[in-house]
């Protein structure tokens, strides 16, 4: 009986030391931003935020999701700053009384990826002439489908290419994922799809510089990627740390951040292009 | 086929290291896991034990209601949790989202029906002369109660570590209510999800491989216990 209580009990000491350092943790100055998955998974964050931190002192938590769900969750008051690239969806959001200060921080650009073989025959056309042969020839098409900054942009492409959004076509799949699971379906079914440029340095670099889906697409000026950093209306969400999503921002458009943004390179490769405001 | 290979390979190396990301998503794991289980049982046992032991009208579909919020679908327990704590939720004062202590508020719920059908079962399984003879021997309404839980110990402790498989290796309330926040909120499921999405499958095979020795690590003390207490 003894034993069986003190198993009880261990298990009641550990419960409580770990709500104690839960809350210890709780106590720093911490900033909670919500970004997409393209600054997370190309490891610019993982590279930059630790600068940030040694500058500031202020510790940065981040949650990668698709653009949608950034706003989402800065209209829902759960993070303090956000870091996103859909410079419609940011316009209205900033209008519509959600955020502050929207700053533009960099950019990088879409390309439009696809087999080395490409049946569709795209390579060195404009964005248009691309979409409407792989329209033409039914060629398999991934597309996020999640509502993110990448997903927008490229139902932007497809209305620019004035036809029909092929929503439910048979050759136009839809993921639902991130930017790599994204790519890395296209790959399984020999098909294109419409990436940022960073997420594509990445893979690149993951399959040791040599992935079966090749830059067909690129150059185009409607293939511009441009990111902002936006502080959740402090206003409207008395929770959030407004001063400290400010310094973030003020930082983000620094002289030294910036710097570390054009440094930042994979396989030799830039994948950001800083440009906010002097 | 190289990458599984290549994972196995990865997770030792892993290990060995002592790399610091993994080894931050390991405590993640165990911290949030016993946390919840520990909440379950507290909140499981007892109710578990009173549907077992009492025989009252309507029990059969309480039962029923208890077996089906076994297969509580992990994404659902996600949403609503943080339905829940988020800033516009009722809960939402608390701070409880993107913290370890809100995976756990979802993994408990989660963990409750296991709990509590599992101890129900043991209960009812338990041979019903032991009361009569009990009784007989003239022991009161306590010592029966804790001769009825003493008996039952080992169906306590299978729903325990039962308990602790189900919280331990669920993606979507850790995923949804954690936000995969590195260094914070990274447990081993979250990171393999996202290793994944990176394209990086060996790495996500290697933390598969460091969670299943957990499991096993957790099963083999749990058996060793079991044959102490014999």
């Amino acid at each position: 009986m003894n034993r069986f209580f003190f198993r009880f009990a261990l298990i009641a000491v550990w419960a409580g030391i770990l709500f104690l350092t839960a809350g210890a943790v709780g106590a720093q100055q911490t900033l909670m931003m919500a970004t997409t998955t393209s600054t997370d998974n190309t490891g610019l964050l993982d590279s930059l935020i630790p600068e940030f931190t040694k500058d500031t002192g202020i510790e940065l938590k981040w949650t990668a999701t698709g653009t949608g769900k950034a706003l989402k969750l800065g209209e829902n008051c759960d993070v303090d700053v956000l870091l996103v690239h859909a410079p419609a969806a940011e316009k209205k959001y900033v209008a519509d009384g959600f955020g502050i200060n929207r700053r533009q921080v960099m950019y990088n650009d879409f390309v439009l990826i696809g087999p080395a073989a490409d049946p569709a025959g795209i390579k060195g056309k404009t964005v248009r002439g691309a979409l409407e042969a792989i329209r033409a020839g039914q060629q398999i098409f991934v597309s996020r489908g999640d509502n993110s900054g990448t997903h927008k942009q490229e139902l932007a492409l497809w209305q620019a290419a004035e036809g029909p959004v092929p929503e439910k076509e048979p050759w136009y799949v839809q993921t639902g994922q991130g930017m790599l699971t994204t790519i890395n379906v296209a790959a399984e079914r020999s098909g294109y799809t419409m990436t940022d440029r960073g997420t594509y340095i990445k893979y690149e670099a993951t399959l040791n510089g040599n992935p079966p889906l090749k830059i067909l697409v690129e150059g185009d000026d409607i293939l511009l990627n441009q990111y902002s950093v936006i502080t959740v209306n402090p206003t409207r969400c008395p929770t959030v740390k407004a001063d400290l999503a400010e310094t973030f921002s003020r930082w983000m458009i620094g002289e030294r951040a910036q710097n570390l943004i054009g440094d930042f390179k994979l396989l030799g490769k830039q994948l950001f292009t800083p440009n906010a405001a002097k | 086929m190289d990458y599984i290979l290549e994972g196995i390979l990865q997770a030792v190396a892993l290990l060995a290291s002592g790399n610091a990301e993994t080894l931050s998503a390991v405590a993640a794991t165990l911290k949030v896991s016993s946390v919840s289980m520990a909440a379950s049982l507290v909140i499981g046992l007892p109710l578990g034990f009173w549907l077992g032991y009492h025989r009252f009208p309507g029990k059969r579909a309480v039962r029923t209601v208890v077996d089906t919020l076994l297969s509580l679908p992990t994404v659902l327990v996600g949403l609503i949790v943080y339905a829940l704590i988020s800033q516009r939720g009722p809960l939402g004062e608390m701070g409880l989202l993107f913290t370890l202590p809100g995976i756990a508020l979802g993994q408990a719920i989660l963990a409750i029906p296991v709990v509590v059908a599992l101890t129900a079962t043991a209960v009812e399984s338990m041979d019903r002369q032991l009361s009569v003879t009990l009784r007989s021997l003239g022991a009161d309404r306590r010592q029966l109660l804790l001769s009825t839980l003493w008996e039952t110990r080992f169906g306590i402790l299978a729903a325990a570590v039962t308990a602790y498989g189900r919280v331990m290796t669920e993606v979507g309330i850790s995923m949804m209510v954690g936000g995969n926040i590195k260094w914070h909120t990274r447990t081993m499921t979250t990171a393999i999800a996202l290793e994944t999405n990176k394209g990086m499958f060996a790495m996500g095979v290697a933390l598969g491989l460091v969670l299943l020795a957990i499991a096993f690590a957790v099963n083999i003390s749990v058996s060793f216990l079991r044959r102490r207490a014999r």
